[in-house]
C-alpha cells in the first residue's frame, strides 16, 4: 500500500499550531532578554581585577558550552526539585534557555570587548574615567555593535533549540506537532509542516534582528576607528 | 611589431568610468613607467594586460595576439606576461624555492629537477640564493618582493608587469627591490611599471606615461615628462 | 524503586557513553564527507547547483535538529522505508552536520586572501590548479580549528537522539533516573561525562585556532 501525502487535514489544527508558535516565540523573547542581560553581566565580571569572579564566570561558560542543552534542561527541571526547589515546566524552560544563551553571550561579548582598540581604553583612562565607566560607556557599546550579528545568530539558534522543551511538556510548536501527529497518524506531513513554520520563523527573526541592528547601530559604526 | 599594443581600451566599474580609451604601445625591450594619481586607472590598465580585469571596449594585443579576458586563452597569455604585485602575494605554505617552482611544475610540466635548478638560478638573480628553503614569514618585505619577482621571472615571460611593487615596503627596503628592477631593465627585459617612485622612473624608463582620470594625458621620454611637462595636471602632479 | 549503588550508576552511564562517542564519530565523518561534496558544488560554476546547495544549508540550519530527527524517524517508515533508531540517528545527524561543516569550510576558503587567487592566476594556473596547490592547502589550515570546534557540537547533538529512543548517554540518564529517582545525581553525572568528552576538544580547538590564525 503506497502512502499518499495528505497535507489537507492539518488545516484543522491551525489554531493549535498558532498557539504553539506563540509559546515558542514567547520563550525565545523572554530568554533573549534575560540571557543577553546575563551575558552583559558576565562580560562585565570578566573585566574585574579579581581572579575569583572571573574564574566563576569562566566555569559557568565552559559548563554550558560543553554539555548538551537537553541535559541542561533535564537537570533544571528534574534535578532542582530534588533539592527542594519546585518550578513549573515553563519556568524551567525559560531558566534553562536563559542560562544557555547567557553563557554563549558572555563569550561573544567578551570577544567583542577584546576587539575594541586598546587606544580607546587608554583615552578613557586619560579622561579620568573609572573602569566601570569605561566599560559601560566606551567598551560595551562598541562591542555590542560589533558582535550584534553573532548575537543575532545565537538568538535564532536558541529559538530552534527550544524545540526540545516539548520533552518536558511545554506546549510549544513541537509539542503541538507531536500531539497532532499522534491524532492523525500523519507524522511526516505534520513534522514537515512544522519544520517549515520554524524555518519561516527563523528567517523572519533573523530579518527582524538585522533591521533592528541597523537601526540601533548605524550611528555608531559610521567612521568607527 | 610592438610587443604590447592597446587601442581605445575602456573599462567601467558600475557607474564609474575607470578607463576612457587608452592607446598605448610598448616595444620589445622597452621600459615604460605609468604614473598618475590614485584612481587614474593605472592599476586597472595593468591588470587588463594579463586578463585579471576584463575590458568593456577596445583591443589589447600582446605579441600579435588579441587579449580579451572573456574569450582569450588566458593560460597562454599568462605564460608570456608575468606580474608582480604590491602585496607580493607569496604562497605562505610554501618555501621561497617552492614558490618559484610551483607554476613551472604544475603549468609548464617541467621536471622537478629542472624546476629546482631554475629556481636556484632565479633566486640568485635577485640576490636571495641563500634563502632557498625559507618560508615567506621568515623573510623581510623586501626579500619577499624579490622572491615574487623571481617567481614571475622563472616563467620566462616576454613582458613583466609591476604593480606598485615598492609601495607596501618600508623605505629602507625599497632600494633592494629597485636594484633588481634596474638590473632587469639593463638586460633588455620589457617592463611596464605602475610606480610612485619618480626618481627611479626618470632614471630607468625609456618612456613615461602620465594617466589622469582614465586617459593617457601625456606620454614621452622621461626628460620631457619630468623636465618639460606641457599640461597643468602633470605639472601639479610632479610637484 | 530499584536500589542502585553509585558505582552501578556510573558504570551504566559510562557504558552508554560508548554509543555517544561512536555515534558522534560516525555522524561527524559522514557529515564531513557530505559537507565536502556540498562545498565543491558550492564553488562550482553552475548557478543552479550553487543555489541548491544554499537552499539545503538554509533548510538544515534553519530548522530544529529535533524535527529533522523526527521527520527521518517517524516519517520515513510511513513512506515505506524502514528505519532503525541507529539509522535514523545517523542519517538525521549527517544532514545537519554536513550543512554546518559546508558553511564553516566555505568561510575558510573565502578567508584565503584574494591576492593568492590573483598571484596563482598570473602564473597561468587554471581554476583546479589554483584550488589544489594554492587555495585549498591554505583553507585547510584555517579550517582545522573551527572543524575540531564543531566536533564538540557533534557530540552534544547526539543527545537529541535519545528522544527517538536511541540508547546513548542521555537516554541512559533518563532510564536510570526513572529507576532510582535521583535526578540531580544522575543528570549531574551525565553532564559531567559530556563535559569530560567535550572540554578537552574545546581546548584543543582553541589552541589550533590560535596557532593557525596567527600564522600569516
Amino acid at each position: 500500500m503506497s502512502y499518499q501525502l495528505q497535507f489537507g487535514d492539518l488545516a484543522a489544527y491551525a489554531g493549535m499550531f498558532a498557539s504553539g508558535a506563540a509559546v515558542t516565540l514567547a520563550l525565545t523573547a523572554a530568554s533573549t532578554l534575560l540571557g543577553i542581560s546575563l551575558g552583559i553581566a558576565g562580560a562585565a565580571v570578566y573585566q574585574s581585577r579579581h581572579a575569583g569572579p572571573r574564574t566563576a564566570v569562566h566555569a559557568y561558560v565552559e559548563a554550558i558550552r560543553n554539555t548538551p542543552f537537553l541535559v541542561q534542561l533535564f537537570f533544571v527541571f528534574f534535578g532542582l526539585p530534588a533539592l527542594g526547589v519546585h518550578i513549573g515546566e515553563y519556568t524551567a524552560a525559560v531558566l534553562a534557555m536563559t542560562l544557555n544563551l547567557g553563557a554563549y553571550s558572555v563569550e561573544i561579548l567578551r570577544a567583542g570587548i577584546e576587539a575594541v582598540p586598546r587606544g580607546h581604553r587608554e583615552a578613557a583612562a586619560a579622561l579620568a574615567m573609572s573602569r566601570r565607566e569605561t566599560f559601560v560607556h566606551v567598551l560595551l557599546p562598541q562591542a555590542f555593535a560589533k558582535v550584534f550579528p553573532a548575537l543575532a545568530s545565537q538568538i535564532v539558534i536558541t529559538m530552534l533549540g527550544s524545540a526540545v522543551v516539548s520533552q518536558i511538556s511545554v506546549a510549544d510548536l513541537t509539542y503541538a506537532a507531536s500531539y497532532v501527529q499522534s491524532r492523525n497518524f500523519r507524522a511526516f506531513e505534520t513534522y514537515f509542516l512544522i519544520a517549515g513554520i520554524y524555518l519561516a520563523m527563523a528567517l523572519l527573526l533573523r530579518a527582524a534582528l538585522t533591521v533592528a541592528g541597523r537601526r540601533l547601530f548605524t550611528r555608531n559604526m559610521r567612521g568607527a576607528r | 611589431m610592438p610587443l604590447v599594443k592597446t587601442e581605445g581600451v575602456e573599462k567601467q566599474f558600475g557607474a564609474h568610468h575607470v578607463l576612457k580609451g587608452i592607446d598605448l604601445t610598448v616595444e620589445r625591450g622597452q621600459v615604460v613607467s605609468i604614473i598618475g594619481r590614485s584612481g587614474s586607472g593605472k592599476s586597472t590598465l595593468l591588470r587588463a594586460l594579463n586578463g585579471l580585469e576584463s575590458i568593456d571596449a577596445g583591443s589589447i594585443e600582446i605579441d600579435g595576439e588579441h587579449v580579451d579576458a572573456r574569450h582569450a586563452d588566458l593560460r597562454a597569455l599568462r605564460l608570456k606576461v608575468g606580474m608582480v604585485f604590491q602585496q607580493y602575494n607569496l604562497f605562505p605554505h610554501l618555501t621561497a624555492s617552492e614558490n618559484v617552482m610551483l607554476a613551472q611544475t604544475v603549468v609548464k610540466k617541467t621536471s622537478r629537477k629542472e624546476a629546482r635548478a631554475i629556481a636556484q638560478q632565479m633566486l640568485e638573480r635577485v640576490g636571495l640564493g641563500g634563502k632557498f628553503d625559507a618560508y615567506p614569514d621568515q623573510l623581510s618585505g623586501g626579500q619577499q618582493q624579490r622572491v615574487a619577482i623571481a617567481r614571475a621571472l622563472a616563467m620566462k615571460p616576454s613582458v613583466l608587469l609591476c604593480d606598485e611593487i615598492t609601495s607596501a615596503l618600508d623605505p629602507e627596503l625599497v632600494g633592494e627591490v629597485l636594484g633588481v628592477v634596474e638590473s632587469l631593465a639593463r638586460e633588455d627585459m620589457t617592463l611596464i611599471m605602475v610606480t610612485h617612485e619618480m626618481r627611479f622612473a626618470r632614471a630607468v624608463s625609456d618612456n613615461v606615461v602620465f594617466m589622469h582620470e582614465g586617459r593617457v594625458w601625456e606620454s614621452g621620454p622621461p626628460e620631457e615628462i619630468f623636465g618639460r611637462p606641457s599640461t597643468v595636471e602633470l605639472r601639479r602632479f610632479i610637484q | 524503586m530499584i536500589e542502585f549503588t553509585f558505582a552501578q550508576i556510573v558504570e551504566g552511564l559510562l557504558l552508554a557513553a560508548r554509543w555517544t562517542v561512536l555515534l558522534s564519530l560516525v555522524s561527524f565523518i559522514t557529515g564531513g564527507v557530505v559537507g565536502l561534496l556540498l562545498l565543491v558544488l558550492r564553488v562550482s560554476n553552475s548557478r543552479l547547483l550553487r543555489s541548491l546547495v544554499r537552499i539545503y544549508i538554509e533548510v538544515f540550519q534553519g530548522t530544529p535538529l529535533l524535527l529533522q530527527l523526527f521527520i527521518v524517524y517517524f516519517g520515513l517508515p510511513l513512506l515505506g522505508i524502514d528505519v532503525s533508531a541507529w539509522m535514523a540517528a545517523t542519517l538525521g545527524l549527517t544532514f545537519f552536520t554536513s550543512a554546518y561543516l559546508a558553511e564553516i569550510w566555505r568561510g575558510c576558503v573565502e578567508a584565503v586572501p584574494k591576492g593568492q587567487w590573483e598571484a596563482s592566476a598570473s602564473l597561468a594556473m587554471n581554476y583546479f590548479e589554483q584550488l589544489r596547490h594554492v587555495i585549498l592547502p591554505q583553507a585547510a589550515r584555517i579550517a582545522i580549528g573551527p572543524t575540531v570546534g564543531f566536533g564538540v557540537q557533534a557530540i552534544k547533538d547526539t543527545a537529541l537522539v535519545s528522544i527517538i529512543g536511541f540508547a546513548e548517554l542521555t537516554k541512559a540518564g533518563t532510564q536510570i533516573t526513572n529507576a532510582t529517582f535521583r535526578p540531580f545525581l544522575v543528570y549531574g553525572l551525565v553532564a559531567l561525562i559530556y563535559f569530560a568528552l567535550c572540554y578537552p576538544l574545546t581546548r584543543y580547538a582553541r589552541a589550533l585556532q590560535r596557532k593557525w590564525h596567527a600564522a600569516r
